[in-house]
């Protein structure tokens, strides 16, 4: 590559003191601060950088800004590399690393070209059409095909390992939030701020100025972008002013929600200080929005029109203006409208050789006058038609064109290096579009403006309303911000500035055009491409008009216009006139497709901001938590608690740690941490009244002092929590749920006490954190606590079964409830959460065995006691599971309608049983189906689940609960559980409760 | 997001609330003297309106306290806010 | 019909692609029809194809509000999957994905069923426990499903982090090797354009208004361009189901609620099967276009906008990335809502009405997608027999009268 000789000598916004060298698929560059990637590469020619999507033709930079269809390029390599970035808006630092995407094996000289040379055979949607396998059977043609159209797509990579950058997000209120920092978002910003408003102003750019920064405008007879320095003093001085620059707002939402990415560290490269996140969510609730958003040149389209060195006639001037960078020697634009005249102006000002062809027969004679004195060649009621060459521009050719855009006489050829085409401005309406606005066309711009939305707090003002001169923008702005900060109350008067701006006399309507050639089947003078990213031509678009695709949707989607990483936003709006040109319709009656955010893509890793790792969600870990690990548990997740599983010793598997668990709280005594378990205290006269309501079982008759075992069900009348209740008081109890379902019964109480029973007087409280609790557990439970220095009299008598005391364990406060989960004698013992490690570490000191979840799991299931979401999982009624005995028959209770259904009442559902495996060496699987004949071939029928199984030490073998078809009737009866493979399990159906039936070991 | 004025509170996010879904759907004072049909109706059957739409709320992360909320389940503008069994306090913000 | 092939292909290049005909007509309402499909759906189309195709029931119209398949159908993730819990539920779905296999030849319109796999993450103890379950009442059913270990996983998603380390580890998953995606739009067009070839009038731009009665018995619709009488009406119309149903002068047990989605960037292949976590709410996979597709969970409020609330997105986010570290930074390029009708069970309504003639087809919550052909299939047999076909008799609307619900949430959390 030699040097970089398309740098104009003088001019720009670039710091021609701060040389930067980087490097492009690693070849050397160097450029200035100031320069985007895009402005330094052009400096050196306008060569290929990218391969489009489909037809991998070279392509070179288009646009100098987001709306860029096709430099995109990938920045870095590692763990840091950047698929898909735009060149037009990478800032360039000093060592930048970029090379491009989709080329193989090298953007010069591509492989996959070959589908560019065998297009006619890929028009739009031809994959709908072939590959079905016809007669070779079902898809395999597809199957074959599709890894090499999986290759073939995409741009960029993925990085190679997880993101080392860190990511912010910020809050922020506003009275105004102003999105855009060119003249008419500036002014806004002034006006709301001179009103004494609280003002975010967020520019995507590294300085604002929008398009006043191409340097070719004037305010007040001095340069614009003096007044734009100015203006962003007076915004600095403001006490109540945020200028958020480098930030793009991506997304507005109801009652006036944005979402804005800030770059921050992102613009230093890999390099950059440690301190600063890469990139900052900003979440901004805004009473009133100005939208002074901007419009985005369209082109029209024309045979060849992709070809490197084909831009936006506004990119070319900014190019110049702000970059001092002109990519060619002879330019030609094409237009039909005003604004590529000050782009040709800019430009001979440079010594740059223009021919400018306005396909108006009249242009402004004012306009007209100044360009040829420039010398520059203006060629009236003329358009481009094609451009020679593929890698580079190697000449050009106009024509006369009709009103349809047909060519009206023989192209003549211009000499060119470098075209810029202006086929108009579309509104940049995608925010005003988020919040509803519908899009209207406007004839005399010829393009789509928002409907007014100023009822919900939304006001646009500039070149996204379809105004064109400076004033009217400037004007705009001053009027939305001065609104905005009224409706947001600030109502302090203020004095409208008179500014006088270069806008000259009126200008002329523009000459809509959308696609010159290209459009008629087996027109050969190449292709006319519309969506320039995925390679849509304008004859894809007559495509999907003939075979009926004609709803703007259907466009879109049989062609892939609009559905870029530029989401469109030079392709829709001539995407949508020329569908309506094909069927006889304006492009109003077309219509738009909804823009969706966001306006720019952002990183996942921005959304998720810190929310990664531990912080991804609250880990909660009881007050024994560090014991336990220092003590060999293994947890598991029980919701966002981390509970022990077991508790492993040197040399142990679990299966033997968890026998061994089992076994001490059988012969000896045990201890569970069981702080986790949900509790909530209800005080109030009439708590009984709302236990009854809620429980399924009757309570009128528990006595101060003792506890009842309760189940919760929804109006459905199936079990959701159950667990134990204890009354502390006559007006006081505590209710205890399942770990995973604390926070839900809770809110299902205050939901019934709020909305249905607000005359209860209940007051509900969360009190698990409040509370350490330690459940010991066997035989030898009584005397272990009995050796706790305490007041308490753990006599059976005194302190029988189901009863609960409070005293004084060790100094602390407690509560015990003699509960037992386990089948054995058992106490939990609650304590005030901070001394809750000093009584564990005094039970482990009195020789109890610490035993986790499984171990308890176990010991429940001998029991045949249920765990709600293993033997219940939303389809189960207490009936099911055996508990008929706790369904109250005299009161109403939430759920109890729902028994007397015709499905509820069945007598065969299917019921909580016990399965013994006839083999006692046999773990029955959980999960497993169970079914009556092993042999049938699926689809089987299976007539139940197992719901829980283990080995017992206990029962010395296998044993399992079960849900099981009309199973309480089966007792006695084998089925079979099938095995994940081949084979079943016989298993004999059996009473559930497996171990002590009649309770005589948890009674003392 | 929306930004809901919770009567006890004042403006919040949306965020910091829970939607319950339909309001004043009352349950049955004598749920055994109704039909499965009519018993159906109340435990599953919901009006689903298209446009102004009465719906109980819960300022989860914040007081805790259900409120009604009249919103537009097309436009999502919403307003009118009331309290179940008493009077709201005078709310700031 | 001009049959679609890679002949056809290119004999038309020949010509400059000149002379396809259209995909379907657009002719306007005949005063009366047999049998108005309301809802230019997936669903919908189908259920017109499958009247003419399996029940020679062919004049037929339907009517779509807006543009076929610009609905759910058009918005939702394309995942397809049968690996439902539940006998009834396994029926249909398997039934889907079955016709879903031979759906490209049938319809001659490749909509790109890709079966890449779908795999369902287990990050407990309670979800290794449920997909056990699962995994072994699907294969009861005959429909494939396995069990993989945490390297199985990683060697068919590198992509994915297994690490014991991180605050949700990946304990196992299940897989179902058949099922995977297709092409959502082509599954619409695919079935509108066999269905116009068989004569059925495809309507666009055609809103109903009105549901015409006399006596307990359906008589037609009105439309805004104007009525149509019919002496049959099957409404699958997704999220407004219960405006149609208001309609007609009853309730539904459903809820409307937006349900996000959102793509990537097109990046080079990175993810070759898709992902799903109950646990911590992820759907991933990637499109033959390179895009990440990922669905989100639905927003609280009911709503008739086809847009959610914010924080749902960012939530989505934080999940994704700690599964996938490498996708932090590719970039969100679009995100839309869809409205999803939500069924108390989790399961769809698939049904006769009070009124007579007049036979609904919703509820499918978020899973709509993947049932579109076995959907038609049961509807249409229950619309031309004017009786639930065996694998649609289990969803009719009395289970919420008798109790008989097919609770697909216990295991189906996730929405998909």
């Amino acid at each position: 590559m030699s040097g970089p000789q398309f740098r104009l000598s003088a001019g720009g916004r670039i710091d021609r003191a701060a040389a930067l060298g980087f490097s492009f698929n690693g070849e050397s560059f160097t450029g200035y601060a100031g320069d985007t990637l895009a402005s330094a590469l052009l400096a050196y020619g306008a060569f290929p950088l990218a391969r489009s999507f489909k037809y991998h033709r070279p392509r070179g930079i288009y646009a100098a800004g987001a709306e860029e269809p096709n430099a995109l390029v990938q920045l870095e390599s590692g763990a840091r590399s950047q698929p898909n970035l735009r060149a037009t808006q990478i800032e360039l630092y000093s060592g930048l690393n970029a090379s491009s995407v989709n080329a193989w094996p090298s953007v010069d000289f591509d492989l996959m070209r070959v589908n560019d040379w065998l297009s006619p055979l890929f028009p739009s949607g031809f994959y709908y059409k072939t590959f079905m396998g016809a007669g070779i059977g079902t898809g395999r043609w597809w199957k074959l095909f599709e890894p090499f159209i999986r290759r073939a797509a995409g741009f960029g990579r993925a990085p190679a390992g997880p993101d080392p950058d860190r990511y912010e997000r910020m809050n922020a209120h506003c009275d105004v939030l102003v999105v855009g920092g060119g003249p008419a978002g500036l002014s806004a910003a002034l006006a709301a701020a001179n009103r004494g408003s609280r003002v975010i102003l967020a520019d995507e750019q590294a300085e604002p100025g929008g398009d006043l920064l191409a340097g070719d405008r004037g305010i007040d007879g001095a340069p614009a972008m003096d007044w734009t320095a100015t203006a962003m003093e007076t915004l600095g001085a403001a006490p109540d002013v945020t200028v958020l620059t480098r930030t793009t707002v991506a997304g507005l939402y109801d009652d006036n929600f944005a979402t804005a990415l800030e770059s921050v560290g992102e613009r230093f490269g890999p390099d950059a200080p440690a301190h600063l996140p890469r990139l900052r969510l900003w979440r901004i609730r805004a009473r009133q929005i100005v939208l002074a958003t901007g419009a985005h040149e369209r082109p029209y389209a024309f045979a060849n029109n992709d070809t490197p060195g084909v831009m936006l006639g506004n990119a070319v001037r900014h190019y110049a203006g702000r970059y001092a960078v002109v990519p060619g020697r002879q330019v030609l634009l094409g237009t039909n409208n005003d604004s590529a005249y000050r782009t040709a102006l800019l430009l001979a000002q440079a010594g740059i050789a223009v021919t400018l062809a306005d396909a108006r027969e009249s242009p402004p004679a004012a306009l007209a006058e100044a360009v040829r004195s420039a010398g520059i060649v203006l060629e009236t009621g003329c358009a481009i038609t094609a451009v020679a060459g593929d890698r580079r521009i190697r000449g050009a050719k106009i024509a006369p064109v009709r009103a349809d855009g047909e060519i009206a006489g023989s192209p003549r050829p211009v000499d060119a290096d470098l075209v810029g085409v202006s086929g108009g401005w579309n509104p940049a309406l995608h925010l005003a579009s988020h919040r509803g606005a519908r899009p209207v066309w406007n004839e005399a711009p010829a393009c789509f403006v928002p409907d007014d939305l100023s009822a919900l707090g939304v006001r646009v003002a500039g070149a996204v309303t379809g105004a064109g001169a400076l004033a009217e923008c400037l004007e705009q702005g001053y009027a939305a911000g001065r609104d905005a900060a009224r409706a947001a109350g600030r109502t302090k008067r203020i004095r409208k500035p008179v500014l006088k701006t270069d806008d000259g006399a009126a200008g002329a309507p523009i000459r809509p055009l959308w696609a010159v050639a290209g459009r008629r089947p087996g027109d050969r003078r190449g292709k006319a491409f519309v969506d320039l990213q995925n390679d849509v031509t304008a004859k894809d678009v007559a495509l999907a008009a003939r075979e009926n695709y004609r709803s703007v949707e259907h466009l879109k989607r049989y062609t892939t216009l609009g559905m870029g990483t530029d989401q469109g936003k030079t392709a829709n709006v001539t995407g949508l006139a020329l569908m309506g040109m094909e069927t006889g319709r304006s492009p109003d009656a077309v219509g738009t497709t909804t823009f969706r955010p966001p306006y720019t893509p952002i990183p996942f890793g921005a959304l998720a901001g810190r929310d990664r790792g531990a912080l991804f969600d609250p880990v909660r870990e009881t007050p024994m938590f560090d014991w336990h690990a220092a003590n060999g548990a293994v947890f598991e997740d029980v919701g966002q608690w981390k509970r022990p599983y077991a508790y492993r010793r040197a040399g142990e598997s679990l299966e033997q740690a968890i026998d061994r668990e089992v076994s001490a709280v059988r012969n000896a005594v045990g201890i569970m941490d069981a702080s986790t378990l949900g509790k909530i205290d209800l005080k109030g006269p009439d708590v009984v009244t709302l236990l009854n309501r809620v429980y399924t079982n009757d309570w009128e008759t528990l006595k101060v002092g003792r506890a009842r075992y309760g189940l919760m069900c929804h109006e459905d009348g199936m079990i959701f929590d159950d667990g134990v209740t204890a009354r502390l008081a006559d007006d006081h109890y505590v209710m205890t749920t399942t770990t995973g379902n604390a926070a839900t019964v809770l809110n299902w109480l205050e939901l019934w006490l709020q909305t249905e029973w607000p005359d209860l007087r209940v007051f509900a409280t969360s009190v698990t954190e409040a509370w350490a609790t330690a459940t010991v557990a066997g035989p030898e439970a009584r005397k272990l606590v009995s050796d706790l220095d305490g007041d308490i009299d753990w006599s059976d008598e005194a302190f029988p079964h189901m009863a609960i005391r409070n005293g004084a364990i060790l100094g602390a406060p407690a509560r015990i409830f003699r509960v037992s989960f386990s089948g054995e004698a058992s106490y939990e013992i609650n304590v005030p959460a901070h001394y809750g490690l000093a009584l564990w570490q005094a039970l482990i000191g009195g020789g109890a065995t610490p035993y986790g979840t499984e171990a308890m799991h176990v010991l429940r299931a001998e029991k045949g006691f249920i765990i709600v979401g293993q033997e219940t999982d939303g389809t189960v009624t207490p009936q099911d599971v055996g508990m008929g005995w706790a369904v109250s028959k005299r009161k109403d209770f939430i759920g109890k309608r729902s028994y007397s259904r015709p499905d509820t009442a069945r007598p065969d559902r299917k019921h909580l049983v016990g399965l013994l495996p006839l083999d006692s060496g046999t773990v029955l699987p959980e999960g497993g189906q169970i079914v009556n004949d092993p042999s049938q071939e699926p689809p089987v029928t299976m007539l139940g689940h197992v719901t829980s199984s283990y080995r017992s030490p206990s029962l010395n073998g296998g044993f399992a609960l079960a849900l099981l078809k009309n199973g309480r009737n089966r007792t006695g009866d084998t089925v079979h559980v099938l095995k994940l493979d081949e084979g079943a399990d016989a298993a004999r159906v059996v009473d559930p409760v497996f171990y002590d039936r009649d309770g005589g070991r948890l009674r003392g | 997001m929306l930004l809901i004025r919770c009567p006890y509170c004042g403006l919040r996010d949306e965020s910091e609330f829970s939607c319950g879904g339909e309001a004043d759907i009352a349950r049955p004072l004598e749920p055994e003297k109704l039909s499965d049909a009519e018993w159906a109706d109340y435990v599953f059957m919901r009006t689903n309106t298209k446009g102004r739409f009465k719906e109980q709320w819960v300022h989860t992360h914040g007081c805790g306290r259900w409120f009604t909320l009249v919103r537009h389940t097309v436009s999502h503008e919403h307003g009118e806010t009331g309290v179940f069994g008493g009077v709201a306090p005078e709310a700031d913000g | 019909m001009q049959r679609y092939s890679i002949f056809s292909l290119a004999r038309n290049a020949l010509t400059g692609h000149r002379n396809w005909p259209q995909a379907w007509r657009s002719p306007a309402p005949k005063p009366e029809y047999d049998v108005v499909i309301v809802g230019g759906g997936g669903h919908g189309l189908a259920t017109a194809y499958y009247l003419a195709a399996e029940h020679g029931i062919t004049n037929v119209a339907v009517l779509e509000r807006g543009w076929l398949g610009g609905g759910n159908t058009g918005r939702n993730t394309t995942i397809i999957r049968s690996n439902y819990l539940w006998d009834e539920s396994a029926a249909i779905y398997e039934k889907a994905l079955q016709l879903y296999e031979g759906l490209s030849r049938e319809l001659n319109f490749n909509i790109m069923l890709s079966q890449r796999g779908v795999l369902n993450l287990a990050h407990n103890e309670h979800d290794l426990k449920e997909m056990s379950r699962r995994v072994r009442a699907i294969r009861g059913n005959g429909v494939d499903s396995e069990i993989l270990t945490p390297a199985e996983i990683k060697k068919l998603v590198p992509a994915i982090n297994i690490s014991k380390d991180v605050r949700y580890p990946i304990l196992g998953a299940s897989l179902q090797r058949r099922g995977g995606i297709a092409r959502h739009d082509a599954v619409a067009w695919g079935f509108a354009r066999a269905a116009d070839d068989r004569g059925v009038d495809i309507i666009q731009n055609c809103e109903v208004t009105g549901i015409d009665r006399d006596g307990g018995r359906v008589t037609g619709v009105q439309t805004t361009l104007g009525p149509v009488k019919a002496g049959k009406v099957g409404v699958v119309v997704a999220g407004h189901a219960s405006v149609l149903a208001d309609m007609a002068g009853f309730r539904l047990p459903i809820d409307s609620h937006p349900l996000q989605a959102m793509v990537s960037e097109p990046i080079k292949p990175v993810l070759d099967c898709v992902v799903m976590s109950n646990a911590v709410h992820v759907y991933v996979s990637q499109s033959d276009k390179g895009e990440l597709v990922i669905g989100a969970g639905i927003d609280s409020f009911n709503s008739y906008a086809q847009r959610g609330s914010w924080q749902i997105i960012e939530g989505q986010m934080g999940a994704l990335v700690e599964l996938f570290p490498v996708f932090s930074r590719l970039r969100l390029m679009r995100s839309w809502g869809g409205i999803v009708d939500t069924c108390p069970d989790a399961s769809p309504i698939l049904s006769k009405t009070p009124v007579d003639g007049l036979y609904f087809n919703c509820g499918w919550g978020t899973g709509g997608f993947k049932a579109t052909p076995g959907s038609g299939w049961a509807f249409a047999h229950t619309i031309a027999r004017d009786e639930p076909h065996p694998i649609a008799a289990p969803f009719s609307l009395d289970r919420f009268t008798t109790g008989a619900l097919i609770d697909e949430h216990g295991a189906a959390a996730v929405a998909h």
